[in-house]
């Protein structure tokens, strides 16, 4: 090692990370795109006054201000603490939360005219409800970009954050269905009229848990394998954790009743670990291992009943949803087919933001959202937010690739992830594709947990974003351009690398 | 409400609405080639046919500061890392800024330093040394825009 002749500068401090002058942020552009998501939210909010009340009220304005000034305000979070993420996130986010807003708005105009009462107030019903979440969404939000300076510094926490997780899924399963139970799924703590999904907020730490096992056991767990026909498979001791989580996730599907959430947290797992092990068997054996077990589930629903006979009741209402014994039946295909016939009934371009009949479809503000607003902007609009949902999705990969540590790859690339496959969970219920599940639509229906735990994991992407599109911080070897002895960094989150080779 | 005006406020909303996904493209795409962009101005090292006379370089450096490191050629071709005032290191050390996987390469390999907005490269003892251009690099040397340093079978670049 040659002694240094140039003097190294001072180890910038990875926290506060200063503006570079000439660099660009984007944050302007950003502004610019929000600022143009606000008017289309408040151009759907006059569109929905005027469809539904026949004219436009002075204060068609105001949700849409309210929720300007809460989004501008992350803005400037995000401006001050993290001035180089991603420029496209919270406007993509913030259109489809306004959106959101708007819809469950609409519903309540709706409500109000059918009962021949009284156009609700802003703050009143279940959008005025809807824009209280958002405000406490963007709060945490704010507050975890804050906090977090750095998201190397979460690995430490990373066992705490796990066992979290299993708590945060496992507390619905344990508590008697009178708290815990909504129309068949145990996965809510419901306090009086107050209900939470803890489950939405353990995929944010169950995501940095693995991220943070998979860094320490990558090598081995791509490795050390036995080529079996082409494939790599994995040693039977490195599968240990993998058994563990698909067990984990079947025992959600038997006791909350819910396939949605178990999908949710093993393909977050396999993914996970295909990405940081590229190993292909990771994703084969996943889908076998899941197909096999949604299979048994089948079967034993059919024959032995008991905790999976809500499972093949699904799987039965999927199959044939307009069978007469599954439609009349109670907890049917009834709902299904409603949702159906609304998409239907949209057609290609709706029938226009407020000229629809939503209420048709039940649960429309939660699980079916996504028909209701289907019926009123067709498959035009609804592909349009689509496409804002793949964006974000893209740009949560995007930051996975070009960030340089290992554990902010495997915790970007995890919630992005987790984000698209909740879409696609959902989504597929609703149009048939796989059997319906109760998931939310993120950012889009009603529902304070899922609307913080979104916001917390679009901070999460911000911040890991940040870290990508920046300049390089003073990583692991700054420390050592002294020519001292060399050593391993103190602790893994402290090193800066290039793990996942191209 | 005439239907007229609501017809047109529904298709201007789903307009609307695409034209903000469009909008959206747009500013990714903008992010995706601001680096490309630059890319004309350094594809001619040592300034041939540039833009910039091969016989005053120093005078195309204090215009443009160095502000990425770009990987030419090697595995990692594509990767880029923004330059800060931080040192960059190179090298297979799983802790180096840049981790290359190049049988060539040593465990801390080279190492870019800044001064005074210059960056320079300086060898750490490899093995198989670091090359800027086509001369062995020995001690600290200014690294000029657009000039490969090579290590290993890997190439990397500065760029503005």
């Amino acid at each position: 090692m040659t002694a240094p002749a140039v003097p190294a500068s001072s180890p910038g401090s990875t926290g506060e990370m200063a503006r570079i002058p000439g660099m660009k942020t984007q944050r302007n552009a950003e502004l610019g795109l929000l600022a143009f998501a606000m008017v289309l939210v408040a151009a759907y909010g006059a569109t929905v006054e005027a469809a539904r009340i026949g004219e436009i009220t002075p204060t068609f304005w105001v949700p849409a201000a309210l929720l300007s000034i809460l989004f501008v305000g992350l803005h400037f979070v995000v401006r001050y603490t993290a001035p180089y993420a991603d420029p496209v996130l919270i406007p993509a986010v913030a259109l489809i939360n306004g959106l959101g807003v708007g819809f469950l708005r609409r519903l309540d105009i709706g409500d109000a005219l059918s009962k021949k009462q009284a156009i609700p107030g802003i703050f009143s019903g279940i959008g005025g409800r809807q824009l209280a979440w958002t405000l406490i969404a963007l709060i945490l939000a704010a507050v975890l970009l804050i906090v977090v300076r750095d998201h190397k510094i979460v690995s430490r926490y990373a066992y705490t954050l796990g066992l979290t997780g299993i708590v945060l899924v496992m507390i619905p399963a344990v508590l008697p269905s009178s708290i815990s139970e909504v129309n068949g799924a145990k996965l809510w703590i419901r306090i009086g009229s107050f209900s939470i999904q803890p489950g939405e907020f353990a995929k944010i730490a169950l995501v940095s848990f693995f991220a943070y096992y998979l860094v320490r056991k990558r090598e081995v767990l791509s490795l050390a394998s036995k080529r079996v026909l082409g494939i790599d498979f994995p040693r039977g001791r490195d599968l240990g954790p993998v058994v563990t989580v698909w067990l984990l996730s079947l025992l959600v599907l038997v006791f909350e009743k819910d396939l949605g959430t178990a999908l949710l947290y093993f393909g977050l797992f396999v993914v996970t670990l295909y990405v940081a092990t590229e190993r292909a068997s990771w994703l084969i054996i996943g889908l076998l291992l899941f197909f096999g077990g949604v299979y048994l589930a089948y079967l034993l629903g059919a024959s032995v009943g008991g905790p999976f006979a809500n499972f093949y009741d699904r799987a039965q209402v999927w199959l044939d949803p307009f069978a007469l014994d599954n439609y009349e039946r109670f907890g049917g295909s009834y709902q299904l087919v409603q949702g159906l016939l609304s998409l239907g009934t949209g057609g290609l371009f709706g029938s226009g933001p407020g000229g629809g009949s939503p209420r048709f479809v039940p649960e429309v503000q939660n699980d079916f959202i996504f028909a209701g607003m289907g019926e009123e902007i067709g498959l035009f609009g609804l592909s349009a937010l689509l496409v804002l949902y793949l964006l974000i999705v893209e740009r949560g990969l995007r930051s996975a690739l070009a960030v340089r540590d290992s554990f902010g790859k495997l915790v970007a690339g995890g919630l992005s992830f987790t984000l698209g496959l909740q879409i696609f969970v959902i989504l597929g219920g609703i149009t048939g594709l796989i059997p319906l599940t109760g998931q939310t639509t993120p950012f889009l229906s009603s529902g304070g947990s899922s609307l913080m735990a979104n916001w917390l994991l679009i901070a999460m992407l911000l911040r890991i974003s940040n870290a990508a599109r920046g300049p390089a911080a003073s990583g692991g070897g700054a420390d050592r351009a002294g020519g001292g002895p060399k050593k391993a960094p103190a602790q893994l989150h402290g090193a800066m690398t290039e793990v996942i080779k191209p | 409400m005439p239907e007229f005006v609501l017809t047109v406020a529904r298709f201007g909303f789903l307009i609307l609405l695409w034209i903000f996904v469009f909008t959206v493209v747009g500013v990714i795409r903008r992010d995706l080639f601001a680096g490309v962009r630059s890319k004309s101005i350094v594809a001619s090292p040592r300034g041939v046919g540039g833009a910039v006379p091969a016989d005053r370089p120093a005078k195309a450096k204090r215009g443009k500061a160095a502000r990425q490191v770009v990987v030419t050629a090697g595995q990692l071709a594509g990767t880029r890392i923004t330059l800060g005032e931080a040192p960059i290191t190179i090298g297979r050390a799983e802790d180096s800024t840049l981790v290359i996987t190049d049988d060539f390469a040593s465990a801390r390999h080279a190492r870019l330093v800044p001064r005074d907005g210059q960056w320079f490269v300086e060898d750490l003892g490899s093995t198989n040394g670091t090359y800027l251009d086509r001369g062995k690099v020995s001690g600290p040397t200014p690294v000029p825009l657009g000039v490969p340093i090579r290590i290993g079978r890997t190439s990397l670049e500065l760029r503005p």
